[in-house]
């Protein structure tokens, strides 16, 4: 067969509500096409963004993909709730089982590996070398092979919508459901190699990150120097490093049983769908903790810039993340206490497990002494970190609660446990995100975002929160369990539909701030930084203009402090002028990334749709691409001195320094702190 | 009840938040059995415990965000205080010894409330062998030699002893009032012991997703007042008629919403020959009563419908 399993029964031309979404994202599609070839702007998107290797254009690219996917599973998170509030007492709904399980799969799967995930990855690309004094990642290729294999993945997941279906298992997979026994359609196989392209190019985006942080850090910056956000993004990195590969494994074994009849997860001949579990959740609960990590030094960083104050325990913040590592990687069991494990083999797990919240109770309180004595100013990305440290102590509570084995057997699998992990990952994690984007976001872009709608998007986040999430632990003490496509019990009814508008709520949250990028960008010319540092920060990215020059730093600062930065403007020597700069060795930018990631997507569809001659072209055009790589000897280049001069002329000039003086002196120190701090 | 061992305030607290959630009629806070009392017991305590830490934690960070606000110029300010030994010595140990206190009382618990225990009563328990299928619970009465599809009945104050394997994907057997739950999978056995304490009809579901009928895999749990109660549905089951291998592969049909249905006889072992179906010959188990070759034959039977393949 040419097409394999593929045919023209695999569009669901019957289903309106896909044919629907389809239609307005195929049309957004062509306007958005339509209008860069009326601007004319395919060469530049092509030259300066999708072949860059520039790790802060990457890092846009990452949370432009986060926040496309986050639309797609927020629309999936509307119409759950809207199924379960219409489906009570009887009724059925507007989705059937058939559609409905692929929702809540789609919406599981999407949020934490292609929301979450790249707005993490996003975030640290642009902050993280600037952040330690670096000019880029140690391997800038690498950085944009990870982004595309991102992409790819993400393709395969919307094409799912269109193209057959997505899987029906939940977003765990877990077999024997998973199995062909069970689930014999291409949905399953959708996600395993979304998930498994994504999760390489996770794995690769980490290693690049843990050699960039130990090998490349600004001259005189120890380690324990590091900045926290640093610091958490390298904890993170070691559990991805640590944990992906047991994902990748468990989907590879996965994988060979559905498609060349092996058993290592089948209920039948020998199989042990057990250990899938296992598997699973030694990186599962890892992954937990990858995506808030860098959350916790998120909101480290802006209480500490918001209260102009040091942050309180650096050093001890850097040891509770470590051990928040370590334990991580050793409660994976309390996903499954209900499996049957024995009395002392769940007792050690949920122990284990508890004891996580001594780290973490360090940093909550690590952070209120920060706020101690400082100058609080409530700009958005402290009220996301005030709105989490108050979210999250519940959500942590409800955590401990539930790594008791004896009250987990009541909570587990209940809407209690969905309103936990809703709990910490929207009220840590997602909270976390969206304070940073608001914080660097002039970093990124050169102009701050409006502050009045930042201000109401957190409130409707945090109101849509809670009437979102209290009825569904309320629901979870009445004995409703996750993933029911129809209820019957009229006591639960309210609560369904309290849920429901907290959804609605969210979601005029995220319109909010759709609607302040909008209205930022147009008011781009009053809410722009000239100075590059538009908070008073502390740290090395707001030393430099804002957006940075590609070359990050004109001359590589030294470090002598944690909070370098304000170190530098304490000395004077913040915006210091060098007599001469000397030449800047860079990368080239590649296409090479695009393609394999391309060449990704059709090999990962040719494998669902069991299309053999498509997938061997699609891998042969992956090593055909390395290839051409490796043997690409236009790799890196150096800027000249003139061009690094004009480029900081200019900006030293927006500034309104005389960028001449040197000649006069031999250090110009034209604006000390004191002024800065007035703008 | 576990919360008896602590102090008299945190009783007290327990009962206020209890009476708080009261509300939630049918839930796990409206226990019927001793099991799901003690674990309802458990989640008050170990929540009020935590709250010790919460509310404070809570209340500090709207304070000190508050006191320490930009506007207010009285308050200290202090840019490069950043380290104190005691402050630091104190937030360590508290969450230290806040979760010491838990650990004590989980390792406690997860004792006295594992699920495999056999309960402490003087009353002879109920067997009763659980089959998760696509998408009904069959339930056998080994002792009694009946079985009936999603409708379970025992005579209320006496213990059920239940063994749960699955001839389908994973499922989870929960009865919220009578207690917690475990999961069901093919080719192993799980245990769950469980009491009524109060006679009346319960909830029972399956937790755990496990495909398109998955919702209206539910059954009621009734607890009869009375052992004569008890014997006049045994009686009525009877009627039914037998389930052996031919009504047992009409079972691995799969159906949404399964009614109940009733089973006069059960061929002997057939819980075991549906668990030796995917142990691939390596096990066979002693509890059966049959022989290896007659079990392996059982369970051969038993798999009328083949695995299904695309």
């Amino acid at each position: 067969m040419l097409l394999g399993k593929l045919t023209l029964d695999a569009i669901p031309f019957h289903e309106p509500i896909i044919m629907g979404a389809l239609s307005g994202a195929g049309l957004f599609g062509l306007a958005i096409i339509a209008a860069i070839t009326k601007f004319g702007k395919w060469g530049y998107l092509w030259k300066e963004w999708l072949t860059s290797v520039d790790h802060k254009k990457i890092g846009v690219m990452y949370i432009i993909v986060a926040l496309v996917m986050l639309l797609r599973g927020f629309a999936d998170a509307l119409m759950m709730r809207t199924q379960l509030a219409m489906a009570t007492g009887g009724a059925h709904g507007i989705f059937p089982p058939e559609h409905y399980d692929q929702i809540f799969t789609a919406h599981g799967v999407i949020m934490i590996i292609f929301m979450a995930m790249p707005f993490m990855t996003g975030l640290m690309n642009i902050v993280v070398p600037l952040q330690i004094g670096a000019r880029d990642v140690a391997f800038p290729f690498l950085n944009s092979l990870s982004f595309w294999l991102l992409v790819a993945a993400a393709a395969l997941v919307n094409i799912s919508l269109g193209v057959g279906e997505f899987a029906k298992t939940g977003w765990v997979a877990y077999p024997p459901l998973s199995e062909l026994a069970y689930s014999p359609g291409v949905g399953v196989d959708y996600y395993i190699w979304a998930l498994q392209i994504s999760g390489i190019g996770t794995t690769l985006t980490a290693l690049n990150f843990l050699v960039t942080i130990l090998k490349m850090r600004a001259p005189g910056m120890k380690l324990m120097q590091m900045p926290i956000f640093t610091w958490t993004c390298t904890w993170a990195n070691v559990l991805i490093v640590s944990s992906f590969p047991i994902l990748t494994g468990a989907l590879a074994m996965l994988t060979l049983d559905r498609y060349l009849d092996f058993h290592f997860f089948t209920s039948e001949a020998g199989g042990n769908p057990m250990m899938y579990l296992n598997l699973f959740w030694a990186w599962g609960h890892p992954e937990v903790y990858i995506l808030v990590l860098p959350a916790f030094g998120i909101f480290s960083e802006v209480i500490s810039t918001f209260s102009g104050k040091r942050l309180f325990g650096h050093t001890s913040m850097i040891i509770a993340s470590g051990v928040i590592t370590v334990l991580g990687f050793m409660v994976w069991l309390h996903h499954f206490f209900t499996m049957g494990s024995g009395a002392s083999v769940n007792a050690f797990f949920g122990i284990a497990t508890m004891v996580i919240s001594v780290p973490t109770g360090v940093k909550l309180f690590n952070w209120l002494f920060t706020i101690y004595r400082g100058r609080l100013r409530f700009t958005a990305p402290v009220l996301w970190t005030l709105g989490f440290m108050v979210t999250f102590s519940i959500g942590g509570m409800t955590g401990v609660l539930m790594a008791v084995p004896g009250a987990d057997f009541m909570l587990h699998n209940s809407l209690f446990l969905i309103a936990h992990f809703h709990n910490t990952i929207i009220g840590g994690a997602v909270f976390g995100y969206l304070a940073g984007f608001v914080f660097w976001f002039p970093k990124a872009f050169g102009f701050k975002l409006d502050e009045r709608l930042g201000k109401a998007a957190f409130w409707f986040w945090q109101t849509g929160f809670y009437f979102a999430f209290v009825p569904l632990y309320i629901l979870g003490f009445m004995g409703m369990t996750r993933r029911l496509n129809h209820t019957d019990n009229p006591l639960w009814t309210p609560w369904l539909y309290a849920a429901c508008i907290g959804a609605v709520l969210i979601a005029i949250g995220i319109g909010c701030q759709l609607l302040q990028i909008y209205v930022s960008v147009r008011n781009r010319k009053q809410l722009a930084d000239v100075t590059g540092d538009p908070w008073n920060g502390h740290t090395l990215e707001w030393s430099t203009s804002s957006p940075p020059p590609f070359y990050n730093f004109a001359k590589v600062p030294h470090v002598h402090d944690i909070d370098a930065f304000t170190d530098m403007k304490e000395k004077g020597v913040a915006y210091e002028i060098p007599q001469q700069y000397a030449p800047i060795h860079m990368p080239q930018n590649t296409a090479a990334g695009v393609y394999i990631g391309g060449f990704t997507l059709v090999c990962g569809f040719a494998l669902i749709w069991h299309i053999w001659w498509l997938a061997i072209v699609g891998l042969l055009g992956i090593i055909a691409s390395m290839l051409g790589r490796a043997y690409d000897s236009n790799l890196d280049y150096y800027v000249q001195p003139d061009e690094v001069e004009s480029i900081e002329r200019e900006r030293f000039e927006k500034m309104g320094i005389d960028f001449d003086r040197y000649d006069e002196r031999e250090t110009a120190r034209p604006r000390p702190t004191k002024t800065l701090e007035q703008v | 009840m576990i919360n008896s061992k602590h102090p008299r305030i945190l009783r007290g607290l327990a009962l206020g938040a209890a009476a708080l959630l009261s509300g939630c009629q049918g839930g796990i806070l409206d226990p019927k059995g001793q099991v799901a009392a003690d674990e309802k017991s458990l989640i008050i305590t170990a929540t009020v415990l935590m709250l010790l830490v919460v509310v404070p934690v809570i209340l500090m960070t709207l304070g000190f965000a508050w006191k320490y606000r930009a506007s207010n110029k009285s308050a200290t300010y202090d840019p490069k205080w950043s380290h104190s030994g005691k402050i630091e010595a104190v937030v360590w140990i508290i969450p230290i010894i806040i979760v010491s206190f838990l650990a004590v009382i989980t390792w406690n618990s997860t004792h006295k409330l594992d699920p495999y225990r056999p309960l402490d009563s003087a009353v002879k328990p109920i067997n009763v062998q659980v089959v998760s299928l696509d998408w009904k619970w069959l339930f056998i009465y080994p002792d009694l030699n009946i079985a009936s599809v999603n409708q379970l009945v025992f005579p209320a104050n006496t213990p059920v002893n239940f063994k749960i394997t699955s001839d389908a994907a994973m499922n989870s057997f929960f009865i919220p009032q009578l207690g917690g739950q475990i999961y069901s999978m093919a080719g192993m056995q799980t245990k769950l012991h469980l009491i009524a304490n109060e006679p009346g009809s319960y909830d029972g579901m399956s937790a755990n997703y496990s495909g398109a009928g998955f919702s209206g895999m539910k059954f009621k749990a009734t607890a009869t007042a009375t052992p004569a109660e008890f014997d006049a549905w045994v009686k009525q089951v009877r009627s039914g008629k037998p389930l052996d291998a031919t009504s047992y592969a009409q079972l691995l049909n799969q159906s949404e919403n399964n009614p109940v249905q009733h089973f006069s006889s059960v061929t002997p072992g057939l819980f075991y020959g549906v668990l030796n179906k995917y142990m691939a010959g390596h096990q066979t188990s002693m509890e059966s009563g049959l022989s290896p070759i007659q079990l392996a034959a059982l369970s051969k039977s038993l798999c009328k419908t083949p695995v299904v393949k695309e």
